[in-house]
């Protein structure tokens, strides 16, 4: 074989391995939906099948009328929770941020804080409900807490990390030109930081949901939580689901929005792991 | 220079070394024998448990910003482009630091000269992990340049790095020092890099680190690559090899020769 005909082999080659990954990207791209897709099919299936009571379980057709027929309250409901959510979610990234930098850039505070952190985070914050409801009163206000308390925990604990496990070679850059210790935090801790930080915000949002609904469900006077425990007073099940199928959706939302925003700030720290065949 | 308290690892002892403005001093050594710990005493970075650092006529009591530091490791800032991670000294050092917002573009002209020096022009957008280990480390070298430090501080800058692009960054670096004209003290493995950048070259031995030996490089500027093929100058490395040899096996030798040793 020439050498004309092997170039002309490999350069087949290489097209063909292109062409393979680009099938993948795209596979990747629509696999998720495909896979929402066959679970409900399989609970579709599994229902009709075996006949289950609606009661038990409804089938996701049914859950579906259910949110078609009262698609303005679960709209409504769901724009508090999601307003709830939001604002305890803001809270816990202002206050989650500033212990996390202080607890990853001090030993003192470290060693000083983490014990009650640990114990402030182990108690359930069911338990903590009814606490916040005697102080606050039925409302908004202790959904919005709740949902703070159960997300800071996370977005304390990565940035923390992030800080303290800064390469002391970076660290000594700034050192060696004298910088003061708010000038090392500010120029290599924080911007270190910050693909931990995202990644906890991946998690704090979504535990953000679970921490407003919790706090609905025990005493509010709107929100999906509190519109899935009147469905359930009235045994109306389908509704129930169709509570949950809204929340989850939410859920995804905001994780896909807190992704969006990791990727485009913190692409350096992804490196390899995208753009490449 | 001891680590560890009163019984810990004794790294440097009796070690005195004196440079002159501009002079540019390459320090040799075993592994282990205290040259990274002398760097990090005259840099401030860590203080000394006996004895003084005096530069530019201060005593040293912490890290010093008229002084421009490379690792062995290009220690680029992963999230700023070069660009960025080469004016980094400029955003934390007085008085450019008070300056850098009015004169931006007057300091990033002096950035991209400094990158252009190295042969990095176009590069200055590209983020670290985009480029090779030797053009890291030369945008590490401009690092250290960029706000004009009177003291240029090398920590084997070029040990991670093959012997092509090695030569390369001497030459470069010998313009760029006679551009500049920093004091340098440079720590190295390599006795022929030694050789060919500095005007003194200090021998060490190891536990406790001392010096042993100070040569003088007689070596007219500007040196060339193939000037290290000479036989003066492979007498000199020869010489080197020697010490450093001896200093291993742990006998002391040439005391008399010895300058600035106290």
């Amino acid at each position: 074989m020439s050498a004309e005909q092997k170039g002309a082999a490999n350069a087949r080659r290489v097209a063909t391995m292109l062409a393979r990954a680009r099938r993948r990207r795209r596979l990747q791209r629509v696999l998720p939906w495909l896979v929402v897709l066959a679970a409900f099919l399989l609970w579709e299936g599994v229902v009709r099948l075996f006949q289950v009571d609606p009661f038990i379980l409804p089938a996701p057709s049914v859950v579906l009328g259910s949110i078609v027929q009262w698609w303005q309250p679960l709209l409504e409901n769901a724009g508090q929770t999601l307003m709830t959510t939001l604002a305890g979610f803001a809270l816990a990234i202002v206050f989650g941020l500033a212990l996390g930098v202080a607890i990853g850039s001090s030993t003192l505070m470290y060693h000083g804080l983490y014990p009650l952190l640990i114990g402030f985070n182990s108690v359930p914050k069911v338990a903590v409900v009814p606490v916040l409801v005697i102080w606050f009163g039925i409302g908004t206000v202790p959904a919005i807490i709740t949902a703070f308390l159960i997300s800071f925990f996370p977005i304390v604990v990565n940035v923390a990390t992030g800080i303290a496990t800064v390469e002391p070679e970076l660290r000594d850059v700034l050192r060696a030109l004298g910088a003061r210790p708010v000038d090392i935090i500010r120029k290599v801790g924080l911007p270190r930081a910050m693909p931990y930080f995202f990644a906890s915000l991946k998690i704090a949002i979504t535990v953000a949901f679970v921490g407003s609904i919790l706090a609905e469900t025990v005493a509010a006077n709107s929100g999906i939580g509190q519109l899935m425990m009147l469905a359930s007073s009235r045994f109306d099940v389908p509704l129930v689901f169709a509570g949950l199928l809204v929340t989850a959706a939410m859920g995804v939302a905001m994780y896909v929005v807190a992704a969006a925003i990791e990727a485009r700030t913190t692409g350096w720290a992804m490196r390899g792991q995208q753009g490449q065949i | 220079m001891r680590y560890g308290g009163a019984e810990g690892t004794l790294a440097l002892q009796h070690t005195s070394l004196s440079l002159a403005r501009g002079e540019f001093v390459a320090v040799v050594g075993p592994s282990g024998c205290g040259k990274s710990t002398l760097m990090k005493l005259v840099s401030g970075l860590w203080p000394s448990t006996a004895g003084s650092v005096t530069v530019e006529g201060r005593e040293v009591d912490g890290p010093l910003s008229s002084v421009g530091m490379a690792f062995q490791n290009p220690t680029l800032l992963p999230w700023r482009n070069i660009l960025d991670n080469v004016m980094l000294p400029l955003e934390v050092v007085e008085p450019h630091r008070r300056r850098l917002r009015a004169e931006r573009p007057a300091y990033e002209a002096k950035a991209r000269h400094l990158l252009s020096l190295v042969g990095l022009s176009g590069f200055e957008r590209k983020f670290p992990h985009q480029l090779s280990g030797g053009m890291q480390q030369r945008a590490s070298l401009c690092r250290a340049l960029i706000h004009d430090p009177k003291l240029l501080m090398l920590d084997e800058p070029f040990g991670a790095l093959d012997i092509f692009t090695r030569e390369d960054l001497w030459v470069q670096l010998q313009e760029l020092c006679a551009d500049l004209k920093p004091s340098v003290i440079l720590v190295t493995h390599d006795l022929k890099e030694a050789a060919f950048l500095a005007d003194r070259v200090l021998v060490m031995s190891a536990r406790p680190g001392r010096i042993i030996a100070d040569h003088t490089v007689p070596f007219p500027r500007p040196r060339r690559l193939e000037d290290t093929y000479g036989a003066e100058f492979q007498a000199l490395q020869h010489r080197l090899r020697a010490e450093i040899s001896a200093a291993r096996r742990g006998d002391s030798i040439g005391g008399e020769e010895v300058a600035h040793v106290g």
